[in-house]
């Protein structure tokens, strides 16, 4: 791997007078899977937003595709290749399911592309196509999360953010989310999974980082994390 | 004359005007949860820069038919009207979008204020003749008189707003505001640029609003500094009573509200012994303003498509 797709440096994130992230490091290399896990309240959420620019940082670097992005607006993440499937889907709820997906592709001007990508997530999630015409908000909750992942890949990301994409969601239709995960990752998208679910999250990725109070605390292979005793007793509950 | 059907007429004219206005004031609303009260003073502008234009041109000795010359005096307007909007929302609501809500109201009320007292200043306290430009043809409708003006106007006002419904719900632009209205967090990581929606907003309304001005003062035949406060109170009760933030709402909002208006007044006298003339016509809007605040405040339309988990 020459240079890492992503590379964050020292990265502090205060708001509100709390210090929710402390300074951390990640690397993300291209067409990877990495996880990042943690507790609630670890700051995985607030790095996730960090990284798409919804959250101005308070210190460090932050460098996607070699070009830091301290200057630029947070509209302008997409266009760049930086995308955020939201924690909670985020999904457009009067918009119908196209206007959704077509809403991914907003900052993209090529008619006969986003056509072709559109089939590509009716093809990747067929109940979507059944319910192209209806609003999103009448969706079930695993259907709003397979709209708002699909939703992300209409930018043609370089990294595609995932935050907790298993939230709420019954453990079949985790099972079939995690599923499609894997297929995207298979098509060369390299991806940053948060996930309070950290055993489905490990055996996703390749690698994981763990979080603890605004701080990264371990970062290995998922399949050492995996075995690491400490790590199945704070996390993977065995 | 059939008082019945005049009065059918004249509110159906009065009621797609009021339409226009209500969709500048939902328009915003929908976007920021603004009450843009300064919409009422761009309607006014729009007038008066129309009158201005005409009686400027009719004073340089162009000869041109009146329907040209009113054109001429829109094609001046709506550029301004478009351009007082966008700089209203850079300098006076911009900076509070982070603000509690009562901010940005006061604010709002604020810059109406100051847009009438420049007003004065510019066309001063007397009412502004509308220029009789314009040919006055009567038909006569099942008894009820017609004006091709009131003709024009209708059918302008529904054009209008057939272009605007096109604009919101078929083109990106459109696609992205309403993006923005249901989730601008969201918007803004697909790549909108929030903040050239909201000038977007602003523009568009004040250029129908602009276009309302100008049917107001050929229809009244007279413009005055502080008709924005009135129409654009009534505008925003047609709003209000079609649901606020709703597009359809505001249009069916405006219609009934002229209709309401129209016909209270031309009964008023009867049903009050005489009491009460059609000059009290002002206080139907009010009254179907608070009725609506307390039996409906979601508005006619303004009822929420379920929204699960």
């Amino acid at each position: 791997m020459s240079e890492a797709l992503l590379q964050v440096k020292d990265l502090k994130v205060a708001y509100g007078g709390i210090h929710a992230v402390k300074g951390i490091d990640l690397e993300i290399g291209h067409g990877e899977l990495v996880a990042l896990i943690g507790a609630n309240g670890a700051g995985k959420t607030t790095t996730l937003k960090t990284l798409v620019g919804m959250i101005k940082p308070a210190g460090g670097e932050i460098l996607f595709d070699g070009q830091p992005t301290a200057r630029l607006a947070s509209y302008q993440y997409v266009g760049r290749g930086l995308v955020l499937v939201p924690e909670g889907r985020g999904v457009f709820p009067r918009l119908t399911v196209a206007e959704n997906l077509l809403m991914g592709a907003h900052v993209r001007n090529d008619k006969p592309g986003i056509a072709h990508d559109i089939e590509r997530v009716y093809h990747l999630f067929p109940r979507l196509k059944e319910r192209q015409a209806q609003l999103a908000g009448t969706l079930s909750g695993g259907e709003q999360q397979m709209l708002a992942i699909g939703r992300a890949i209409m930018s043609r990301p370089k990294l595609l953010l995932l935050d907790e994409p298993s939230m709420g969601l019954a453990p079949i239709i985790v099972q079939k989310i995690f599923e499609i995960i894997r297929m995207i990752a298979a098509e060369g998208v390299t991806m940053l999974l948060v996930e309070q679910n950290a055993k489905l999250a490990l055996e996703t990725a390749n690698r994981g980082y763990v979080m603890e109070s605004g701080r990264i605390t371990l970062a290995d292979s998922a399949a050492n994390l995996l075995a690491n005793e400490a790590i199945q007793k704070a996390y993977l509950g065995e | 004359m059939d008082i019945f059907i005049q009065q059918l007429i004249n509110g159906l004219i009065v009621g797609s005007i009021y339409a226009l206005i209500a969709l500048g004031y939902t328009m915003v609303y929908g976007i920021m949860q603004l009450i843009n009260f300064a919409h009422g003073e761009i309607v006014m502008i729009g007038a008066m820069v129309t009158i201005t234009c005409i009686n400027l041109l009719l004073g340089l000795g162009v000869q041109l038919p009146g329907p040209l010359l009113l054109l001429a005096g829109l094609l001046m307007a709506i550029p301004v009207s478009m351009l007082l909007g966008f700089t209203i929302e850079r300098v006076a609501y911009r900076p509070l979008r982070r603000a509690p809500r009562l901010a940005p109201l006061i604010t709002a009320i604020g810059v109406s204020i100051v847009l009438q007292q420049l007003a004065m200043l510019i066309w001063g306290r007397n009412y502004r003749p509308f220029p009789a430009i314009l040919p006055t043809v009567v038909h006569d409708f099942y008894g009820a008189a017609i004006t091709d003006l009131q003709i024009a106007i209708f059918i302008l006002a529904f054009l209008l707003m057939g272009g605007l419904f096109f604009l919101i719900e078929r083109t990106k632009l459109g696609r992205a505001m309403r993006a923005t209205s249901q989730n601008p967090d969201v918007a803004g990581l697909m790549g909108v640029n929030i903040n050239t929606v909201i000038s977007m907003t602003f523009v568009i309304g004040s250029a129908l609003g602009a276009v309302a001005g100008v049917m107001v003062a050929a229809n009244y035949d007279q413009a005055h500094a502080y008709m924005g406060f009135m129409i654009g109170l009534k505008a925003f009760t047609a709003a209000v009573l079609g649901g606020i933030g709703n597009l359809a709402g505001a249009v069916v909002g405006g219609i009934l509200l002229g209709l309401i208006e129209s016909l209270g007044s031309g009964y008023l006298g009867d049903l009050t012994g005489g009491f009460l003339g059609s000059h009290y016509k002002d206080i139907f809007a009010f009254v179907v303003l608070i009725a609506v605040l307390i039996f409906r405040p979601s508005g006619l339309m303004g009822e929420r498509v379920a929204e699960r988990a």
